[in-house]
């Protein structure tokens, strides 16, 4: 099967950016998606985030595992590089690639069964890292590629297609990413790219790594009564804990007629995050709080969504590791290389 | 009878051997070093090599000292000199003394009668006794005993005590009181043997002139160095004996090299890994985004790293994948030596693969080695081994001074810039390709037009995603064409085949030196043989035309399987029955022994 390629049509009304690009330019290759696949939506909301952002493509770095949510790295910015990867291994190919060029916008696209079941463990030490990314996962509870397995977010209880249950408890990949330091976390629907767009555009304005879950049904293999992952359910469940605002650096955050219980974070690029709506007593800068509203949601069966947590405060990767702030890939080799007069002191003589 | 024994041994200056034996974690290995670097200031071509458990505390270690003036500093297999400091190994280390040679033992406490050999001599040093009444508080008796041992050594080996004082002076520079208590340690022991036995020993040391212009440092440290030099930005890494070096080596003198003086930041990044899968994709993330970027590990590591490999050899991503090798298989034996991730490298990864190997064979070669493996891997765009070992790896060396040329210009491989992808009609990952079957890469970052999807799903030479077989082997092929041309950029073999024989001895890596003095013995025994080092794969003409010229070629490695023979008869012409192996592969140095034995088995065979 050969990939396909999207015919490029601009329609002259469309609107364009700061770069005087239209969403055409933010688009990518045709998806060989399953008709109806919630990834299809995921990726349309990233492709509208970009064009909002006025990233200039050649700045993106996509990259992925494999799964049919990695393929659809390739959906979008055609104008950017992509990595599609291993299974499971895209956190540390992109934290290289973030540590060799700290000026690319790194996105990363994965699924469940990439993130929490073989690549779990990377995923874990990536937030640890704060590598400056956007890391998506496309949950939809199973592994679509491999036809249907129950992945490592199957709700207990769940069912496959033929009715068996999963037993198994599920990983949450915001509890994980708040048990290890995660310092921005949220959970959409692909089915509400409304909700999606800001919490994209915070995502990538954000200091350090940020983790989208996205609830994205296989229509294929989990959508059916019994599966917790399709559309029905997650409408049926879907609480918005948040709802948010980003507002960029260049327009005046005063002109928006601020609300009772607002609360607006100033993003470390001059942007700000505004909070326009969240539950009474609820901090998205507390980690504690947080996790305790978590729970008690859980508990009472609800699929929160929303920008949950975010912490503006602590340093990324190259900010840890005291990185110069050229990209590394641009220090030119004169300033890398010691030369020969310094192997005098070298050795014992 | 000391004094008899004495004349019937010959006279074994600037020739011998000697081994401590001693438990880990007491503090030995200062007192090793100590010798080593004074017998190296003498002048006299010499080895030690750190025999050590896989453990913290507690279990036997041994520091072997091998001296030879014609500079055969191989791994002795028998020793003239024993210094029996465990009880737990005394048994096994004074059996391993060579008739007529000597054994000493700490007298503080009685000989074990069975244990006394009648044609070797015993040299009794109350060290615990003399430590405890000199010295207060359990930890400094016990690391003063070793120094005190080591002064003892100094008078029986005639070592120049001004040579001690000065290596003193400078190891404890700034520190007196420490430089005090060591300097009265070595007097006690240096003062008790030089009243209580005659001095020195025929096996003893006479300044000569052989090391000048020479250093003394082990493989890692100057691998770190050549990475340094080679420009490496990025590193990751998951500690691993005996790797572990390298990597810490490499961040001491980014360090020290490397913070830019006016903004105090950091023209590097050490990343250290979750895991060696982690570690690999990092460098791969890395190489794919630009910069320099290289992994060290050893077996286990480069188990895990197999998958990514692949993906780095099929992607065609540059890596720098240092393999300090140690024995396996599994966990096998964490510090001990041996070249047995030969055939996991060539091939690593599932599918066709084929990659690229540099074998060097002491520090200085791990040095130039360092920017060849990153020029080979950028201008093929693949990963790129160099198979180092424990032994190069954690041992120090006499190497000549690392030299640096400052015309050196990296080699980055083919990458289009924004300015000549413009100069394009369309940009495509893999085509067109150069003689050498190279095609042009871009990076991120750079250009819109240079935009490609990196896979390691089939790929067309556009690099487009597909599942047709016409399309999936033409990239395919291209790769085995790749790897062939890579052949004649490998260093060349380091051929002596001036004894024109019919037998060829062919070999690898640290083998060298005990492959080389083999070669003299086997002469005075009348078997000729001519020698090849190879540095590399894949193999280039020359190997095949020394292969060519021989009758029998006795491959000489430290593994079991004969991995290097069964790789040269994989991939070059040579007719299997004539390669035979001889193989070293319980976990200690090669010796010359080892290989005079076994090439003599089968050439008298
Ligand atoms: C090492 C390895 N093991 C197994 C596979 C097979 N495999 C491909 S995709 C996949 C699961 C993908 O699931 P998920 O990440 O949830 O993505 P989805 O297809 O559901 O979007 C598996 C197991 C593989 N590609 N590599
Ligand atoms: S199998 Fe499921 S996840 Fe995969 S493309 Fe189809 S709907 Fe989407
Ligand atoms: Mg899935």
């Amino acid at each position: 099967m050969p990939s396909i390629v999207k015919p490029v049509v601009t329609h002259p009304g469309l609107d364009r950016n700061a770069l005087g690009l239209t969403i055409r330019d933010y688009e990518g290759g045709m998806s060989t998606l399953c008709a109806g696949c919630g990834h299809d939506s995921v990726t349309a909301a990233i492709t509208h985030a970009l064009w909002e952002s006025d990233t200039p493509p050649h700045m993106i770095a996509k990259l992925s595992g494999i799964g049919c949510s990695a393929k659809t790295a390739a959906y979008f910015a055609r104008g950017a590089h992509g990595f599609n990867g291993c299974h499971g291994r895209m956190p540390p190919i992109a934290t290289g690639a973030s540590a060799a060029n700290r000026d690319l916008l790194c996105i990363g696209i994965s699924g469940d069964g990439d993130s929490l079941s073989i690549g779990l463990g990377h995923l874990a030490h990536l937030v640890r890292r704060n590598v400056r990314m956007v890391y998506v996962i496309e949950n939809n509870g199973v592994y679509g590629l491999t036809k249907g397995q129950f992945s490592a977010s199957a709700d207990v209880g769940s069912t496959t297609k033929r009715g068996e249950a999963n037993h198994l408890q599920p990983i949450d990949p915001i509890f994980l990413g708040l048990s290890v330091g995660a310092t921005f976390l949220a959970r959409g629907f692909s089915g509400d790219k409304r909700q999606l767009v800001p919490i994209f555009r915070a995502a990538m304005a954000h200091r350090g790594l940020s983790v989208i879950d996205v609830i994205s049904p296989c229509v294929t293999f989990n959508d059916h009564e019994g599966s917790t992952k399709s559309y029905l359910f997650t409408r049926q469940h879907d609480v918005q804990m948040t709802v948010t605002d980003f507002v960029p650096p260049a327009e005046e955050i005063s002109a928006t007629i601020p609300t009772e219980g607002v609360v607006s974070i100033p993003m470390h690029d001059g942007a700000t995050l505004r909070f326009r709506s969240v539950p009474d007593g609820y901090d998205p800068t507390d980690r504690l709080a947080v996790m305790e509203h978590l729970m008690s949601a859980r508990g009472r069966g609800e699929i929160v969504t929303g920008l949950l947590y975010i912490d503006e405060q602590s340093s990324d990767l190259h900010e840890l590791g005291n990185t110069t702030e050229a990209p590394l890939t641009q220090v030119p080799y004169e300033k890398l290389c010691p030369g020969s007069a310094a192997l005098a002191g070298v050795g014992f003589r | 009878m000391a004094e008899e024994r004495f004349q019937v041994t010959r006279s074994k200056v600037n020739d011998f051997a000697l081994k401590l034996a001693n438990v880990n974690g007491t503090g030995s290995s200062s007192a090793n070093n100590l010798l080593m670097r004074a017998i190296f200031r003498m002048g006299v071509p010499v080895s030690g090599k750190n025999l050590f458990p896989s453990n913290i505390q507690g279990l036997p270690t041994w520091y072997e000292i091998r001296v030879n003036k014609y500079g055969h500093v191989s791994r002795a297999r028998e020793y003239d000199l024993m210094v029996a400091m465990n009880g737990q190994t005394y048994a096994r280390d004074v059996a391993e003394v060579t008739s007529g040679g000597f054994t000493m033992y700490d007298s503080s406490w009685p000989l074990d009668r069975d244990l006394i050999r009648e044609d070797v001599t015993y040299l009794g040093v109350p060290l615990a006794e003399m430590c405890n009444d000199e010295f207060k508080g359990p930890r400094e008796r016990i690391l003063m005993k070793n120094i005190a041992c080591a002064g003892a050594l100094v008078a029986m080996l005639g070592i120049d005590m001004e040579v001690i004082a000065q290596l003193l002076t400078e190891q404890f520079a700034g520190k007196e009181k420490l430089r005090e208590s060591n300097q009265r340690a070595l007097r006690l022991g240096h003062d008790y043997a030089t009243s209580h036995f005659d001095y020195p020993l025929p096996c003893r040391i006479e300044s000569m002139d052989a090391t000048r212009g020479s250093i003394l440092i082990d493989g890692n440290t100057a691998a770190a160095l050549g990475c340094v030099y080679a420009g490496a930005t990025v590193a990751a890494w998951y500690p691993i004996t005996p790797s572990t070096s390298l990597m810490d080596a490499f961040a001491k003198y980014c360090a020290k090299f490397r913070r830019d003086p006016e903004t105090g930041r950091n023209n590097y990044l050490v990343l250290q890994a979750e895991d060696e899968l982690a570690a690999i994709g990092m460098v791969l993330g890395a190489s794919w985004a630009g910069a320099r970027a290289f992994t060290s590990t050893s077996g286990p590591g480069i188990s895990l790293m197999q998958e990514l490999l692949g993906m780095g050899y099929y992607a065609e991503i540059p890596a720098v994948i240092f393999d300090v090798q140690r024995v396996g298989p599994s966990t096998g034996m964490p510090t001990r030596v041996q070249q047995a991730d030969i055939l996991t490298c060539a091939y690593a990864s599932h599918g066709d693969t084929k990659h690229v190997l540099l074998f060097p064979a002491h520090p200085a070669e791990c040095f130039e080695m360092a920017p060849h493996a990153f020029d080979l891997a950028e201008r093929f765009q693949t990963p790129v081994f160099v198979l180092s070992d424990l032994d190069i790896g954690m041992n120090d060396w006499v190497s000549p001074a690392l030299e640096w040329d400052d015309s050196y210009v990296p080699d980055r491989g083919r990458v289009l810039d924004a300015g000549e992808l413009r100069e394009l009609e369309v940009f495509h990952r893999y085509e067109p390709a150069d003689a050498e079957s190279v095609a042009a890469r871009t990076l991120p970052g750079v250009s819109e037009l240079g935009a490609y999807f990196t896979r390691g799903s089939g790929h067309t030479i556009e690099g487009a995603y597909t599942e047709y077989p016409e399309e999936y082997q033409a990239v395919l092929d291209r790769l085995s064409r790749k790897h062939t041309a890579v052949a004649e950029h490998i260093p060349a073999p380091i051929v002596d085949d001036r004894a024109q024989a019919p037998l060829g001895i062919v070999t690898l890596g640290s083998c060298e030196l005990a492959v080389l003095e083999a070669i003299e013995l086997l002469g005075k025994r009348e078997i000729a043989a001519d020698y090849m080092r190879v540095r590399g794969f894949p193999f280039g003409a020359a190997v095949r035309a020394f292969l060519d010229a021989h009758d029998t070629i006795i491959v000489v490695e430290q593994n079991r399987d004969g991995q290097l023979r069964t790789l040269l008869t994989l991939e070059t012409p040579v007719s299997k029955e004539k390669l035979r192996s001889v193989l070293a592969y319980g976990g200690y140095p090669l010796s010359a022994e080892d290989v005079v034995d076994g090439v003599t088995k089968i050439v008298e065979a």
